[in-house]
């Protein structure tokens, strides 16, 4: 830095140059992505309107957010969510009548700023008439390296309880402890990469209290007969994701992402993600990126299983099958920076479309219309349309 | 030494500057190498499309609708934060 300023002396327009894009970057940089964490969130109201519609499954709702900050130390947030259900998917109809239900959420967080680390504690309670979920977080961020490197450590607890409609007397216990562990690092000034490990531990009651699996039934070969699900009482998950940014030499960027999963019920799992921004002016950008989601079935799933308890654990959740999922997404979003309405310093709204699709290789659709044998029904697959509509205001 | 142990190391210069900044950030304090990219060439950086999580709570949001479709779980970004949901 001495060096600079010697040179800058000898130059005056160069100093100038030099003092304009270190104000810039102070000023730019706190709205950063992933090379900062010495700065607190800023103040900002975040509302969202979400929605999901496909698989027989429609969920829909607000979520509110807004943070302020008490002091140049600490910021305190708040945060409500609402999931609207109208559920009538093969899981549901194979079994079951459709039904309709509201799962709340309510999040308090509370960040605190400390020279070059953020800490952050927040507790989340999630309810419906039939779970209850508690969790509590703590995280810690740590810049290091001149702001190039970030390293952030996590742990949340979990403690679920697992209820059953029409069954009062039915309560099971499910608990969750997550470890993460996140490197973000400042690679050139147009590229930015990111590593994440995150461990994932469960115990308890483990799987859908509604969903049965089925078997051949033993008196009738051309029919077959549901049992309950019985998932083991534990699991333990690995992910570990790279993911990298990249700004091109006019005002777009393209990104790209990769994940790795596996977990102690034999399931393996990959996404691959790229995405591209394009800056059309100072407000509107649009982007566009495709997701591919790929697993293997868990050690213990069966779509039909040839007789009543063939084995210790038995399932036929889909999300415990072989699939593979597809994801084309596309948003505009409108950004408004030094606004002129009272109060409100940024301005940012955003349209995002999703569409998922998703093919199943071992699980069957009950529900096909035709006569088919067990094991012989068409296999499953579905898609659904995500909208959001989402509105920051930061102040 | 092992002999060639120079040129191994010449061949991976490819990897370098990762691998580079990766033993930096565990060390910091105690190097003598100084951060490359200053304060002031950062304001690409901070441009709102370099940022994979600039839809807020839309972003996390997608997060939840995939944990209920899929197996796979964690390590989404942005650390912190159960998703207090099955």
């Amino acid at each position: 830095m001495a060096r600079e300023v010697v040179v800058g002396v000898t130059d005056g327009r160069r100093l100038f140059r030099l003092l304009w894009a270190s104000f810039t970057a102070m000023v730019l940089f706190p709205l950063g992505p992933l090379a900062h964490a010495a700065t607190l969130p800023v103040d900002s109201v975040d509302m969202l309107y979400h929605r999901y519609d496909g698989g027989g499954m429609v969920i829909d709702g607000p979520v509110l957010l807004a943070r302020k900050s008490v002091g140049p130390q600490v910021s305190v947030s708040g945060q409500y969510y609402v999931d609207m259900v109208s559920a009538a998917s093969v899981d549901v109809l194979a079994t079951a009548s459709a039904y309709k239900e509201e799962r709340t959420e309510y999040t308090l967080g509370v960040d605190y700023l400390y020279d070059r680390a953020i800490m952050s504690l927040g507790f989340t309670n999630s309810s419906e008439n039939d779970y209850e979920a508690n969790t509590l977080y703590f995280t810690v961020s740590q810049e290091f390296f001149g702001g190039m490197s970030t390293l952030t450590l996590g742990y949340a607890g979990g403690w679920d309880e697992v209820g059953k409609r029409g069954n009062d007397s039915f309560s099971e216990d499910a608990d969750r402890r997550n470890f993460q562990l996140g490197l973000s690092q400042v690679l050139t000034r147009n590229m930015l990469v990111g590593l994440d490990l995150e461990v994932v531990t469960d115990e308890g009651f483990l799987q859908n209290p509604y969903r049965q699996n089925r078997y051949l039934d033993p008196n009738d070969a051309t029919a077959f007969l549901y049992q309950p699900e019985r998932y083991p009482e534990t699991r333990t998950s690995t992910a570990v994701a790279a993911r990298a940014i990249y700004h091109l030499p006019y005002r777009a960027s393209i990104r790209g992402e990769y994940r790795y999963f596996t977990d102690t019920w034999g399931i393996q799992a990959h996404t691959v993600q790229l995405g591209y921004v394009h800056g059309l002016n100072q407000h509107w950008s649009l982007e566009g990126s495709v997701r591919y989601y790929r697993q293997s079935e868990a050690d213990f799933y069966s779509d039909l299983f040839l007789y009543e308890n063939s084995q210790n654990h038995l399932a036929r959740d889909k999300e415990m099958s072989a699939f593979s999922g597809t994801t084309l997404a596309t948003g505009a979003v409108y950004e408004w920076k030094q606004t002129s309405l009272p109060g409100i310093k940024r301005l940012q709204f955003s349209l995002l479309l999703d569409w998922l699709n998703f093919d199943y290789d071992n699980f069957r659709d009950v529900t096909a219309s035709g006569n088919y044998l067990p094991g012989e029904e068409p296999l499953y697959s579905f898609d659904a349309l995500v909208t959001r509509a989402s509105l920051i205001l930061e102040y | 030494m092992i002999p060639g142990w120079a040129s191994v190391m010449f061949k991976t210069t490819a990897i370098m500057p990762l691998l580079v900044a990766l033993m930096l950030s565990a060390t910091a304090g105690c190097s003598s190498i100084e951060p490359w990219v200053k304060p002031y060439e950062r304001d690409r950086l901070a441009d709102p499309i370099m940022s994979l999580s600039r839809h807020g709570k839309a972003d996390s949001y997608m997060n939840h609708v995939y944990q209920s479709r899929e197996s796979a779980r964690g390590a989404e970004g942005g650390a912190g934060g159960g998703c207090g949901c099955n």
